[in-house]
């Protein structure tokens, strides 16, 4: 179980604090796929990078199982079981894809191990496995790869910070099927920050993020029908529907 | 014979665990320690100053040459000439590199000038690799310079690699190139504690239709120093671009000085230089796979010099 206690996270700018997280408070279940959603700027990043480690916490208390990680480093949180995969995902030069995968794994996978991740995000394998993890590659390839990573260590806690971002519309739609996918695969509990109507769908819980606080945090049924066609759940364009599941 | 510290430094810059195919010629501390000629490759010993002159008959193809060295005694200094005379419508493989082991108080320093004779239509990879070890406070010096002369339609590709353990370099590459000829450098290059390594190209397009690429990639740590200094000279219509793409760590120095000079209406010469320290969000990302920042800093590090 993850649990966020009275955590604040508060930042300088122009000689101003600024509150980005506000004393909030928040239990994931061990399992449970979790979809976080708010308006732009509501701190639903911060609090993502705030549980791997990324930024450190102003105050409060970050609790994964019992223990207190909250002055852990991001790989030591790693180690314990927790994944991140970056909304902006980050470029190499020289590593390649299987290499990243392997790094992710903690093993030599083998070169059909490694292919087996790619293709649960939907990419073809072969065409990939040797490329380098740099500008080469389009944003939803990017995505996919760094999708794929988190995928590769299979840990306890999987955080997605907001898939959608930076990729074109026909991209999502291949990525929204990969997240379907992990729904029903997935064992450990995944956490995913998103203003996607197709991901807030198949979510067990959805948390509302608004000015650092947890507005909301309810069973999707209770609250999904609500922010339905509100800035918190863009629909997509319904011609984009159809899979295209070219490989 | 070669002693056992000889054939680690054999295997660190040409990965040969035993005599290479082909022709060879193995240098040990400023000996000849085994050659090996073919019908195509002649190998001869030159007779006025120290070196050899490899001689590759007109169309020859899938052959290579290895021409190591390495130095295992401290306070040898050697000047050496290597001349390779290419014929026309070759593809051939030479495979060189120093090794030092300096095991003294003493400089042990090997200063080569290669020089390349490209016949026509001919294609050359060629692989230097430098490499240094030993205990001693001796320093391990390499000063190569190397020189190609290339005729019409040929294409050579050199890798140049220095990883780790020479205290001083000075690189010099000088080449001419003809009329649709392509001159390809990668050079791959590391310094660490107080090393120094300088790079110094000089590339001349000549020729209508030639072209070259000369990209360099290197990490500088500690207090190391390195300056890469890249001049293409545009002769005709032609194509250039140079590329230094360099990591900084510690406290090291690095200095790009990139030059173009046109004399051609149509030549297109282009360069690009980057320095920079390694990204956090690189680390960041490593470190969420469970790295230590060590870790990701040496993955990063392998993968750019790659």
């Amino acid at each position: 179980m993850l649990e966020l206690k009275d955590l604040c996270f508060i930042v300088e700018e122009d000689n101003q604090k600024k509150t980005i997280i506000d004393h909030l408070n928040l239990k994931i279940d061990q399992g449970k796929f979790v979809v976080i959603t708010g308006p732009n700027g509501g701190g639903k990043s911060t609090l993502a990078k705030l549980i791997m480690g990324i930024k450190t916490p102003t105050s409060g208390q970050i609790l994964y199982n019992g223990t207190n990680i909250t002055n852990m480093s991001i790989t030591e949180r790693a180690k314990l079981g927790i994944s991140f995969a970056f909304q902006q995902p980050v470029h190499f030069k020289g590593i390649t894809v299987l290499d990243l995968l392997r790094l992710s794994a903690g093993k030599q996978l083998s070169i059909s191990e490694a292919c087996e991740f790619l293709s649960q995000v939907g990419m073809c394998a072969k065409e990939y496995i040797n490329r380098e993890v740099n500008a080469s590659l389009s944003g939803g390839e990017l995505k996919r790869i760094e999708i794929a990573t988190v995928l590769a260590r299979g840990t306890e806690v999987s955080i997605f910070d907001e898939p959608e971002a930076g990729i074109d519309l026909w991209s999502f739609q291949h990525l929204t099927s990969v997240f379907e996918n992990i729904r029903t695969s997935a064992k450990g509990t995944v956490l995913i920050i998103s203003h996607q109507e197709r991901i807030l769908a198949i979510a067990d819980e959805i948390v509302m993020i608004k000015d650092g606080k947890v507005e909301a945090h309810k069973a999707k049924d209770e609250i999904f029908p609500k922010i339905v066609g509100t800035s918190q759940a863009l629909s997509s364009c319904g011609m984009l529907s159809k899979e295209d599941k070219k490989c | 014979m070669l002693d056992s510290i000889q054939k680690q430094l054999l295997e660190e810059i040409a990965d040969l665990h035993k005599m290479p195919e082909g022709a060879y010629n193995i240098r040990a501390n400023s000996q000849m320690a085994a050659r090996n000629t073919t019908s195509d490759i002649d190998i001869i010993t030159k007779n006025d100053v120290s070196g050899i002159d490899v001689k590759i008959k007109d169309g020859t193809k899938n052959q290579s040459v290895h021409i190591p060295v390495v130095m295992d005694k401290s306070g040898i200094t050697e000047m050496v000439y290597n001349d390779f005379f290419v014929g026309d419508d070759c593809d051939v493989t030479i495979i060189a590199g120093c090794g030092i082991h300096n095991p003294g108080e003493e400089n042990s320093q090997h200063d080569g000038i290669h020089r390349f004779f490209i016949g026509k239509n001919s294609k050359l990879k060629y692989v230097e690799k430098h490499y240094g070890q030993g205990e001693g406070t001796g320093k391990r010096i390499l000063n190569p310079v190397t020189e190609v002369y290339q005729k019409e339609g040929s294409y050579v590709e050199m890798e140049m690699v220095q990883i780790r353990g020479v205290d001083s370099t000075i690189r010099t590459t000088k080449a001419e190139l003809d009329k649709d000829a392509t001159l390809i450098v990668r050079e791959r290059l590391m310094t660490h504690d107080k090393q120094t390594a300088t790079s110094i190209y000089e590339v001349y397009l000549n020729g209508e239709g030639s072209s070259t690429d000369v990209i360099s990639r290197s990490v500088a740590k500690d207090n190391s120093e390195q300056i890469f200094d890249a001049k293409i000279i545009g002769n005709n219509a032609c194509k250039g671009h140079a590329e230094c793409d360099a990591i900084i760590m510690d406290k090291a120095h690095v200095v790009a000085v990139p030059k173009l000079d046109a004399c051609h209406v149509d030549a297109e010469l282009i360069h690009e230089a980057a320095i920079g320290k390694i990204a956090g969000d690189q680390l960041i990302k490593l470190m969420s796979l469970g790295l230590t920042e060590e870790e990701a800093e040496e993955q990063i590090v392998n993968g750019f010099l790659k």
